[in-house]
């Protein structure tokens, strides 16, 4: 499926948190964001791999980009491994948000579902840490 | 040039009020107008925009709150009717759905 909006992954180092967090975006937004995740690393402990970002990447890709949420240390590092070993037309096209992967998530696909551009994405899911959520 | 916004108050019924799921309505619906929208839980503001998911669950507005929306440009009067009939649709959620939330 094409979607002409920002598709999202949620890469943690858990299986059940990545598919738990990927579950709240998809019943509290909607179908009409792309939405991949993935955790655990290939021996079904925690742990992330940087095959099954990339592999998350793509089922999630879009023509707008996509908005990458982590959780822990490795999930960061393992990401921006997957980023740097796409294609060079797509590399440019996917960036890791600094916010709480769940939260980050949900308020990511809430602004992409309006057709927003990544990096409006990316800013409203920061936002959340950029603490600029005075009323 | 200046414009007067459309305006409406919806007294907000919801039980958990307005939480994550109803917030992620108000703010898809709200961003399917072009015109500028924004919300308020008193008359006198302070106003935040209704299309920031961010700011509107950040309200934290509490059942019984009465919602203040107010919209200038384009389909303004049309988009804070919506608006105001998601709220009084209680967000299209049903009860045991809210209290599980």
């Amino acid at each position: 499926m094409t979607s002409s909006n920002v598709g999202i992954v949620i890469v943690s180092h858990s299986k059940d948190v990545a598919r738990g967090a990927a579950e709240m975006v998809r019943q509290m937004v909607g179908p009409e964001v792309p939405l991949a995740h993935c955790g655990g690393d290939p021996g079904g402990r925690l742990g992330t791999s940087v095959e099954s970002i990339m592999a998350a990447i793509a089922e999630a890709w879009s023509e707008k980009g996509v908005a990458v949420l982590v959780d822990l240390g490795g999930a960061e590092t393992n990401s921006e491994m997957a980023i740097e070993m796409l294609p060079a037309d797509r590399r440019d096209r996917v960036v890791i948000c600094n916010a709480p992967i769940v939260e980050g998530a949900v308020m990511a696909a809430t602004e992409s579902s309006a057709g927003s551009s990544l990096a409006a994405v990316r800013s409203t899911a920061e936002e959340l840490y950029a603490g600029a959520v005075v009323p | 040039m200046s414009e007067v916004p459309a305006t409406r108050s919806v007294l907000m019924k919801h039980a958990a009020g307005l939480h994550a799921r109803p917030s992620v309505k108000l703010t898809k619906l709200a961003k399917t107008f072009p015109c500028r929208i924004e919300l308020a839980q008193s008359a006198d503001g302070p106003w935040i925009d209704a299309k920031s998911i961010v700011k509107v669950m950040a309200l934290k507005a509490p059942r019984d709150t009465v919602l203040f929306f107010r919209a200038t440009g384009e389909r303004a009067s049309e988009a804070i009717g919506a608006l105001g009939d998601l709220v009084a649709r209680d967000f299209d959620e049903d009860h045991a759905d809210a209290a599980a939330s």
